[in-house]
């Protein structure tokens, strides 16, 4: 079987500066995986090349023929002149019928907002619809740039917990950029950590605990990402030199405390 | 019927005002509203180069125009800032236009009838090719409704379906320079750009979806188009300006309802 993706040294540049730098990754049909790095790191950009929004530099990129793309953006500014409801949004560019919009809608717990106008939607409505929209188009494979933005904890649990619903029901592949560590760990087959290129890719567990991952978020990073390693501390038992990383966090909270 | 000038008036101004309403409303929410303004500008060249060449102004407004917009697409693209860009085209090009206009010679020129149009004396076959404008801008709005729509949306989401977003640009770039070139003699160059965004404008408040509002500001061109000349053979003004004050009475209008509706809604909100 092919590979729905296949990207081989892929170079891109914007505003004159080369955002990746020769990035190589293949992508299954029916696997769920995640691209984390700090910001600017190009994880957004990798996800417009792959839709064709950014032309590659060098290198190639090669898709499954007729392969049929979900995208949920990581900002979709929506003009206040333009008037748009959840409904209208859903048939864009292909019209569906109401049945099928309903359905889409209710799949993401978003069921009842057709009516609604995108621009009073909530956050975290607003990213359910985005999601409703790209599911509509029978994708096989679904991108979704930092798709749980403004999802509150167990909404954002609940929909990582949807993404593997979907990849079962729909046969689809995944490939999503996130910051939610901790969580994303947890709902992905494979990790890719990227910094204009693939730094260290593989299952979870084995990403998070390469040399080249801690390079990248070793430090300045005590809120989830310690909660994280503090879980995998005492499963796996390795690796020593978190303590690093958690005094700063101590020391952090005791100066709140005095002042 | 066609033989009594304000029965030609009034079909050439509906004309207008129903193919600039949909296009106006895209130009809206694409904030490319000094687009409109610089394409019609340029429209002065048209005029100055088409009796230059002996052209029909139609032709020589509507190449003038398209290179316009073509040009301002592309700069655009190389990292001009779109306001000082369409600003320096816009501006020069109307100076260029009416210095080309003062060099030729032999013809005198009604500039007059260019900048504010000249609706009351729109013949038979400006009438044809006015509507054969709007109709083949309306069929072309028709058939890349969806893409534009998409692409207007956000050019990401666009490519992502398999839309490109440039090509819907080009598209909407020659549906406005079409319009700008039919509607020359109706409104004027001046107020070209009026009429595509007053209407829109004003039918905002109006609409939940993209087809409801260019179908208000559809209506709300009809009714300025004709009214306003309707209008200028009561109070004696010249009709190009009138059609567009008119406009400009509705959006106020509008704007006026939808203040006042937001007031009782938040008012009932309180209530409660
Ligand atoms: N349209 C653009 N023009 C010029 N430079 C850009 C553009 N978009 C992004 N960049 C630059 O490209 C780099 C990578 O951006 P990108 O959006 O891919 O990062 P990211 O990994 O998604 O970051 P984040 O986690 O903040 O979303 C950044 O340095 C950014 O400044
Ligand atoms: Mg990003």
């Amino acid at each position: 079987m092919t590979a729905l993706i296949e990207l081989r040294g892929a170079r891109a540049k914007l505003g004159g500066r080369e955002v990746l730098t020769g990035v190589d990754m293949r992508l299954e049909r029916g696997e769920i995986v995640t691209i984390v790095g700090p910001n600017g790191s190009g994880k957004s950009t990798l996800m417009r090349v792959i839709i064709g929004a950014v032309p590659l530099q060098g290198g190639s990129l090669t898709k499954a023929p007729g392969l049929r793309i979900g995208y949920v953006p990581q900002k979709l500014q929506i003009d206040p002149t333009l008037p748009l409801s959840v409904r209208r949004f859903l048939s864009l560019p292909a019209r569906v019928s109401d049945g099928a919009a309903a359905e889409a809608l209710d799949h993401v717990g978003g069921a009842g907002l057709e009516g609604r106008q995108m621009a009073d939607l909530s956050g975290g409505q607003f990213q359910r619809v985005l999601l409703a929209r790209a599911l509509l188009r029978r994708p096989d494979l679904l991108i979704l740039d930092e798709a749980t933005q403004g999802l509150d904890q167990p909404g954002s649990a609940r929909f990582y917990r949807l993404i593997e619903q979907l990849r079962q029901e729909l046969g689809c592949a995944v490939l999503m950029v996130s910051h939610e560590l901790h969580v994303v760990m947890a709902a992905s087959d494979r990790v890719l950590c990227l910094n204009g290129h693939v730094c260290c890719e593989g299952a979870p567990e084995h990403v998070a605990s390469a040399p080249e991952y801690r390079a990248l978020f070793g430090s300045g990073t005590q809120g989830a990402l310690a909660l994280y390693r503090h879980q995998h501390d005492h499963d796996h038992g390795a690796g020593c030199d978190h303590d690093h990383d958690h005094d700063p966090a101590h020391h952090h909270q005791e100066g709140h405390t005095d002042a | 019927m066609l033989d009594d000038f304000l029965v030609r008036a009034a079909l050439a101004g509906l004309g207008v005002g129903l193919a600039a309403a949909p296009l106006g409303c895209l130009v809206v929410w694409r904030r490319m509203a000094y687009f409109g303004d610089a394409t019609a500008h340029a429209a002065i060249l048209g005029v100055a180069l088409s009796l230059a060449f002996d052209m029909s102004i139609f032709t020589g407004v509507l190449v003038v125009a398209l290179s316009m917009a073509l040009l301002v697409s592309t700069l655009s693209g190389r990292g001009y800032a779109m306001d000082t860009l369409l600003g320096v085209m816009a501006h020069s090009a109307i100076a260029f236009g009416l210095v080309a206009v003062s060099f030729v010679s032999g013809v005198r020129i009604d500039l007059m009838a260019y900048l504010f149009g000249d609706i009351l004396a729109v013949g038979k076959s400006d009438l044809l090719v006015i509507w054969g404008g709007a109709a083949l801008v309306l069929g072309l709005l028709c058939w890349r409704w969806q893409a534009l729509l998409t692409a207007t949306l956000n050019p990401d989401l666009a490519r992502a379906s398999g839309i490109d977003p440039e090509r819907e640009r080009l598209v909407l770039t020659l549906a406005l320079a079409l319009v700008v070139a039919v509607a020359i003699k109706v409104v004027g160059t001046l107020l070209i750009a009026a009429m595509l965004l007053i209407p829109a404008a004003a039918a905002r408040p109006f609409a939940r979806t993209p087809e409801a509002m260019a179908l208000v500001a559809a209506v709300f061109g009809a009714v300025s188009a004709l009214g306003g000349l309707q209008a200028s053979l009561w109070f004696d003004t010249p009709t190009g300006p009138s059609v567009v004050c008119l406009a400009a009475v509705i959006f106020l209008g509008a704007s006026l309802v939808d203040v006042l509706r937001r007031a009782a809604q938040g008012g009932g909100s309180q209530a409660k």
